[in-house]
């Protein structure tokens, strides 16, 4: 299952070219706090910053913009159907 | 995160209606990913499409395509003694030629279920004296992560842990379906995640060689509809490329690291799917520097090759070419308990859901 | 003291056994009926009839947030009771144990077997105790029986739904499932979700009460198999649908996380302080009314109702799902696995 959830990253260990001490983060999303490791994430989050996680390791960074820009499905749509904003 | 965004009925229903206005005639898309296969089953997905629109559950479950010899591997490596195999609870029911793992261990088998392979590498600190050995299966999603574990058990000389991969690589696959001559599908519903780590990309020769659509998709309702909506759209423009409906996770490129620290450990082989039989370099196994950690080297084991039963039709259920009924197997030899093609194992397969509800399939509670 | 622990000679029905009965069950548990330390317990009949229920325990771990195999277990057995209209009258306790348990452990599940009792008003009239060797076992099983009164001229059964009745849950759904997924050592998540082990039957009188017990047609608590099993049941029993809606099912937050995150359906998830209620449409509102009065019925809702058989022929549960589709409920096939890929 992939979880479709970004969780926020709330607090960073380990430096991000450390491989004797992996780099890990502490993340949380709907009230549940996991850590998860950093070493295959592509962009080194901040705190602050969203991860995708799979299988106890953080797959992709996303700016808390990107993120919480749920906006951002609707004007794709925007795009290319016309009254999909109608409303919002 | 406003997840509820995703799930707003409006917008569901303004999608829903664009693609009912769009799709004149009948149009029929696979998904490819085990997690849209369960979101769109979750969320009633098919029943808010219009008739027109078929979409068809291709081989995205990843313990569903592994094949019968490499769980009866599984299984011999759980009954030796000193060793634990540790893994993801997908796996635990999928049968092979003489049960399951969740069978094994009520026969002695060590079996530990773990959420990361990371939780594997941590069972084998705690347990010095016995062997650990994470049974390797998924993507390219989940390849990565088993990969940076491998990588730090080296680092840390644990050598009491190992891995059997059954990792599997979604490209070979989907050319190898798409091959089919009789095949009648109209565009490709793209993984979300899978797509994260291998970016849009990987699909432009897909999609070139066979002139198929093809989007990328995340999970969400919304996300789902949107990708439909690209595909109808895609076939009624008569044009065939790759779209990416999941920005937000996906980009063209998708991450070069995770790639990286794959390909440092494996390398790709030929490998046996269940009910789509081999297919060249669609496996991963690990790099001969890696054989320490290799279950394989370790426990000097033969590849068990046992081809699927005769008379199995998932591969052309798979492709929507057949229905259950179709299938010989189906309902007499092959049930939801005593699974044989991946199309009954999995619980959102094709024939199990046929066989649960008799028949009644979703369009009959519209 | 505290690193003492059960050794097969507490098992042997000697010295040692008595002692241990004494230090840790009788001291807490004593009532006119154990204390007599009789074969059996002699409880007075009266007229009507008697419900009678048996069930084990054998949940791993042991102590989890919001409970333990204790308190479990007096719960389960009330709560067998109380779904058929039933006030409990007393309860049967058989405790195995495993050569090594720590007394420090056994002390606690002693104590919350005796503060369960005391809280739902209920003797444990009968118990015993028995060793089993290191290995033979998993820390403690408990199994328990129950008998309650049944009031008279109430008949509760999963076979009366009808259609046209309404289906209403106690509370949130999946919070013990969830609660032992996190406790369980490979999957640990930082949350904190407690089981709702709860005993039910004030709350089914409570009901009873408020409601003519002639227009409700069934309790029942959907423990292993989730609301979705329970579901499913009734539906078979009475041959008929069931159609619910998923934004009126309540589930706590996180809940729906932990089961997001690991691939599960929080309708599949065990609950050990619900029950569905299912009542003529007419007097439904009530039930609801009877249960937001009380602490553990404070969340309830109505979260559909029951249908004909209709196109589909055969007695299905449906849900109505948030976006404005339809799936089917099946029932649960195996234990719930965490999914990852």
């Amino acid at each position: 299952m992939c979880l479709a959830v970004p969780m926020k990253v709330i607090e960073l260990e380990g430096e991000q070219d450390d491989f004797f001490n992996p780099p890990v983060a502490t993340v949380e999303a709907e009230g549940m706090m996991r850590k998860i490791r950093l070493d295959i994430v592509d962009r080194f989050p901040r705190v602050g910053d969203y991860v995708i996680v799979h299988a106890g390791f953080a797959i992709h960074t996303l700016s808390p913009g990107e993120a919480n820009e749920s906006l951002r499905l609707f004007d794709e749509m925007g795009k290319y159907i016309p009254g999909v904003n109608d409303g919002e | 995160m406003g997840n509820d965004r995703f799930m707003d009925k409006q917008a569901v229903q303004s999608l829903i209606e664009e693609i009912r206005r769009l799709a004149q005639r009948p149009m029929r898309f696979m998904e490819v990913c085990g997690t849209h296969t369960m979101s769109i089953f979750r969320h009633g997905i098919r029943t808010l499409l219009p008739k027109e629109i078929e979409l068809v559950s291709g081989p995205g479950c990843p313990v569903c395509v592994t094949p019968v010899g490499q769980i009866d591997q599984m299984i011999n490596l759980s009954l030796i003694p000193g060793v634990a195999v540790a893994t993801f609870g997908d796996m635990l029911r999928v049968p092979g030629s003489k049960g399951s793992l969740a069978e094994a261990r009520a026969r002695g088998g060590q079996v530990e279920v773990v959420y990361s392979p990371v939780d594997a590498l941590m069972l084998a600190k705690d347990q010095p004296n016995g062997t650990i050995c994470f049974l390797g299966i998924g993507f390219e999603t989940t390849t990565p992560s088993v990969a940076a574990t491998i990588l730090q058990a080296r680092e840390n000389r644990i050598r009491n842990f190992c891995v059997y991969s059954t990792h599997k690589l979604m490209p070979p696959a989907l050319d190898a379906l798409m091959a089919e001559p009789d095949l009648d599908i109209d565009g490709l519903l793209c993984p979300g995640h899978v797509s994260t780590i291998i970016g849009t990309q990987a699909y432009g020769p897909i999609s070139e060689k066979y002139g198929l659509p093809c989007v990328v998709a995340g999970f969400e309702p919304l996300d789902i509809l949107l990708g439909v909506y690209m595909l109808v759209r895609q076939v009624v423009d008569g044009r065939c490329q790759v779209e990416n409906a999941y920005e937000r996770a996906v980009s063209a490129q998708g991450n070069e690291r995770a790639r990286r620290v794959t390909e440092a450990v494996f390398e790709p082989v030929g490998s046996r799917w269940r009910g789509l039989g081999f297919i060249d370099a669609s496996g991963l196994a690990l790099r001969e520097e890696f054989g320490e950690l290799d279950a394989r080297c370790r426990f000097e084991l033969k590849e068990i090759d046992i081809p699927d039963p005769k008379g199995c039709r998932c591969s052309r259920i798979i492709k929507g070419i057949e229905t259950p009924g179709a299938c010989p197997l189906f309902s007499n030899v092959c049930t939801p308990l005593h699974p044989v093609g991946p199309c009954m194992v999995s619980s959102e397969g094709t024939c199990a859901a046929y066989y649960k509800y008799g028949g009644i399939l979703e369009e009959k509670i519209r | 003291m505290k690193d003492d622990r059960v050794l097969l000679d507490h098992g042997s029905g000697g010295l040692a056994t008595k002692r241990l009965i004494e230090e840790f069950f009788l001291s807490r548990l004593a009532n006119d009926y154990l204390s007599r330390l009789e074969d059996s317990a002699v409880v007075p009949v009266q007229e009507g009839r008697l419900a009678f229920t048996t069930d084990s325990y054998v949940v791993d771990p042991i102590f989890f947030p919001g409970g333990d195999i204790g308190s479990l277990a007096v719960h389960g057995t009330i709560n067998d009771l109380a779904m058929q209209g039933a006030a409990p009258m007393a309860l049967s306790m058989g405790l195995i144990l495993e050569e090594g348990l720590m007394f420090s452990e056994l002390e606690r599940v002693a104590e919350s077997i005796s503060q369960a009792c005391i809280e739902a008003g209920v003797a444990i009239a009968a118990a015993d105790t028995k060793v089993v060797p290191l290995g033979k076992g998993d820390k403690i099983f408990i199994n328990t029986s129950g008998i309650g009164r049944v009031p008279k001229g109430l008949y509760l059964g999963a076979h009366r739904a009808r259609p046209g009745d309404v289906v209403i849950v106690s509370g949130f759904v999946g919070d013990h499932g969830a609660a032992i997924l996190t406790a369980r050592s490979n999957l640990s998540f930082g949350t904190e979700i407690k089981s709702d082990s709860a005993p039910l039957h004030a709350l089914v009188s409570a009901v009873l009460e408020r409601c003519p017990s002639d227009k409700i047609r069934l309790f029942r608590d959907p423990t292993r198999g989730g609301l979705a099993t329970v579901l499913n049941e009734i539906a078979m029993s009475s041959n008929v649908c069931i159609e619910i809606d998923q934004d009126a099912v309540p589930i706590r937050q996180e809940v729906s996380g932990v089961c997001e995150l690991l691939g599960l359906d929080p309708l599949y998830l065990a609950n050990e302080g619900k029950c569905v209620v299912v009542v003529e449409e007419d007097h439904s509102q009530l039930v609801m009314d009877a249960l937001s009065g009380l602490a553990l019925g404070r969340h309830a809702a109505v979260i559909g109702c029951v249908k004909e058989l209709g196109g589909v022929g055969r007695p299905v549960v449906t849900m109505n799902t948030s976006i404005g589709g339809r799936r089917i409920i099946s029932m649960l096939s195996g234990e719930p696995l965490p999914r990852i890929c």
